[in-house]
């Protein structure tokens, strides 16, 4: 069978599937559409954590940068799990103890104070509004490519089926499908790398192939061959890193922060029963996320190996079809600077700028002629980096079932999280700001009807951000995580370890930390996004890692403030008290 | 009674989650980032110590240590007695 046909039989099967978990797992009251009424089991919300945490980012990009950065790369692989360790420790168990349904519900009854909340609601809805962006991105890609239909017929089947289960199920439906999806997308993920893996290296253990030594008899270890080969073509060595220390170290924190004071992420440990529940499930969702993310590293150097062997050198002429097909989508480009004919793969930006725009007609060898200029490298390949996981079983090779597979896995994972942020939307809105700010009064199955509204304009407008993609989404996905940082995690993780903690200095440091994160990144990204580059940052601090600095400044002004202000009431204290015990009554 | 129980119970938890998060930090800020280079000098079978640490080694460390958060928490919950009833 064609890889088209099969990719429309996964996807078609996969879809099915999720459709009719969410018939089956309907909500009918407010308890089951925010939070699964309490009863899922912790090895479930683990499978679903990783799920509603793995995005199009994890699954389909971070392969792709790590391949082309090497060593820098770290600072995902490290950012987006360490978060688990402080989500495990400091936040999830006394979070579920506190029993409510969302993040400002904790920040406005904690802080006493419906200031506090409405910030906090304003957070939630920003910040996963501009991860969900990048999710319909996701789906968008995977759509045109595999399926070759219109990007924008992709997104609306996309939005169909998270309107289904999101706007029915609320987060009883999502949970499961999410476990679905989990299911699906480490399928997918694994299968491909292994294939590669026993190729390469004879291991069946992609995580471990990548410290193994090569299966073509040279006994070379693989990264120190990928060093060599590296070096050799000018590129920088695939094991060492050009990033400065100082960003290293504020992106991982910002990212890790990031991950834990996430709204869809904590609202996860709500849907436990227990507190000790709670603890447990962070574990079960770090294995089935490092699952993933140790395999992540072994697929970027096996994919980089496979496109240096494969690529540098090739005759055009004989390009096989991938090549072909993702430069007709604009994501591959070729300059042939010295016209030989053959591709010459090394170090350095092959084109200026660096971006391939595309003329009119075809080149001497047939290739699409390019507007850009040729740079001064050697280097006459341009390759996009998110194509690396949804190209790389092209490239090397597998049987058509498998690049299949791929599809539906990342359909899998763009799709479980743009749900978990939707229903975190639909909550916000229905719960926090109409119940609990707007129209106390109203009942509790006219809040349901909200949230169910609330929903379905939220996956409206999802699809809009898939249709009119906003600039470049990475841009916006740092966004996320340094608000989160510089919002959440902070004000959290005061209101359980510091009983003193008042509104007044968790008001004042939510907003510093917002302010100044949210400006930073607006004026390197947007406002003058040409100064974006370490002689201009703080402290040599990039837009990515700003969320850090933005936590610090939160953590000294709320504590400064919170000196000089009354100390919270004594049932606040007592509430502070209570979440820190898991079994004593509420 | 109860609430020195308590203030007892909370003191255990703040320093068994200080040494873990001291791991953490070491694992992932120190040798995966600070030390890197440094420890990229070492090998472990095919890594550079330092890469290993920064690309796989800590993730594995980080979820030991949310288990032995765990077991050991439930252990302190029974311990003190403020397990919650099913």
């Amino acid at each position: 069978m064609s890889a088209q046909l099969l990719t429309y039989l996964f996807v078609g099967a996969s879809f099915a599937l999720y459709i009719g978990i969410a018939i089956w797992g309907r909500s009918s009251s407010t308890s089951e559409f925010y939070i699964a009424g309490g009863h899922v089991s912790p090895l479930a919300n683990g499978a679903a954590t990783a799920a509603d945490w793995m995005s199009a980012a994890s699954f389909l990009s971070m392969a792709g940068i790590i391949a082309f950065e090497g060593a820098d790369g770290a600072r995902y692989l490290m950012g987006w799990t360490g978060g688990y360790v402080l989500l495990a420790l400091l936040l999830a168990p006394y979070l579920r103890k506190f029993g409510k349904f969302t993040v400002p519900d904790f920040v406005g009854d904690r802080y006493y104070s419906q200031a506090a909340r409405r910030i906090a609601v304003v957070c939630v809805i920003f910040i996963s509004f501009t991860y969900v962006a990048g999710q319909m991105r996701g789906v968008g890609i995977v759509f045109s490519r595999f399926l070759e239909v219109d990007i924008n017929v992709g997104v609306f089947i996309g939005m169909a089926i998270v309107f289904f289960y999101a706007v029915l199920g609320g987060m009883k439906g999502i949970t499961y499908t999410q476990v679905a999806q989990y299911c699906v997308l480490i399928f997918a993920y694994l299968v491909p790398a292994i294939y590669v893996s026993i190729a390469l290296t004879g291991n069946p253990f992609p995580m471990l192939g990548l410290g193994a030594t090569m299966a073509d008899g040279s006994n070379v270890y693989l990264l120190d061959k990928l060093d060599g080969l590296t070096t050799e073509l000018g590129m920088a060595a695939f094991t060492s890193g050009s990033k400065s220390t100082i960003d290293m170290l504020f992106i991982t924190a910002a990212l890790m922060a990031g991950t834990a004071g996430l709204p869809h992420v904590i609202v996860r440990f709500f849907t436990v029963p227990r507190v000790r529940d709670a603890r447990i499930s962070a574990g079960y969702a770090l294995v089935f996320i490092a699952l993933l993310y140790t395999t992540a590293p072994a697929v970027a150097a096996f994919a980089r190996m496979n496109i240096i062997n494969n690529v540098d050198g090739l005759i055009y002429r004989d390009a096989p079809e991938w090549f072909t097909k993702w430069e007709d989508s604009g994501l591959i480009a070729w300059l042939d600077k010295n016209g030989d004919g053959v591709v010459q793969y090394r170090g350095g930006e092959a084109l200026i700028p660096t971006k391939p725009v595309f003329g009119t007609g075809r080149g001497e060898s047939g290739e699409r002629r390019l507007v850009n200029g040729a740079s001064p490298s050697a280097n006459e390949l341009y390759i996009d980096r998110d194509i690396i996981v949804l190209a790389h079983p092209e490239i090397a090779q597998l049987p058509n079932w498998v690049v299949a597979l791929v599809a539906a896995g990342g359909l899998a994972a763009a799709l479980s999280t743009a749900a978990g942020l939707l229903l975190v939307i639909s909550t916000a809105v229905a719960h926090d700001l109409m119940k609990k700010i707007f129209m106390p009064q109203i009942t509790e199955r006219q809040e349901l009807l909200f949230a169910r509204i609330a929903a379905a304009v939220a996956v409206g407008i999802a699809g809009l951000f898939g249709v009119y993609p906003p600039g470049f989404v990475a841009q916006v996905v740092a966004f996320a995580f340094g608000l989160a940082a510089a919002s959440f995690f902070p004000v959290i993780l005061l209101g359980i370890f510091y009983k003193r903690m008042n509104k007044e200095g968790a008001i004042t440091g939510m907003l510093t930390g917002l302010i100044f994160t949210f400006s930073y990144i607006v004026y390197f990204k947007f406002i003058n996004p040409g100064d974006n580059n370490a002689e201009h940052w703080w402290f040599g601090i990039s837009p990515e890692g700003i969320g850090t600095l933005g936590m610090l400044a939160n953590f000294a002004i709320s504590l400064v403030v919170c000196r000089f202000t009354p100390p919270p009431p004594d049932e606040i204290q007592q509430l502070v008290e209570n979440i820190r015990i898991p079994g004593k009554a509420h | 009674m109860s609430e020195e129980r308590n203030r007892a119970y909370w003191r255990a938890n703040i320093s068994l989650m200080l040494v873990l998060l001291a791991i953490w930090f070491s694992v992932s800020f120190l040798a995966g980032i600070i030390f890197v280079d440094f420890l990229d000098q070492f090998r472990l079978f095919g890594y550079k110590l330092g890469f290993w640490f920064s690309q796989q080694g800590s993730i594995y460390f980080f979820v030991a240590l949310i288990f032995f958060y765990a077991w050991r928490m439930n252990a302190l919950d029974k311990k003190f007695g403020v397990e919650e009833k099913d």
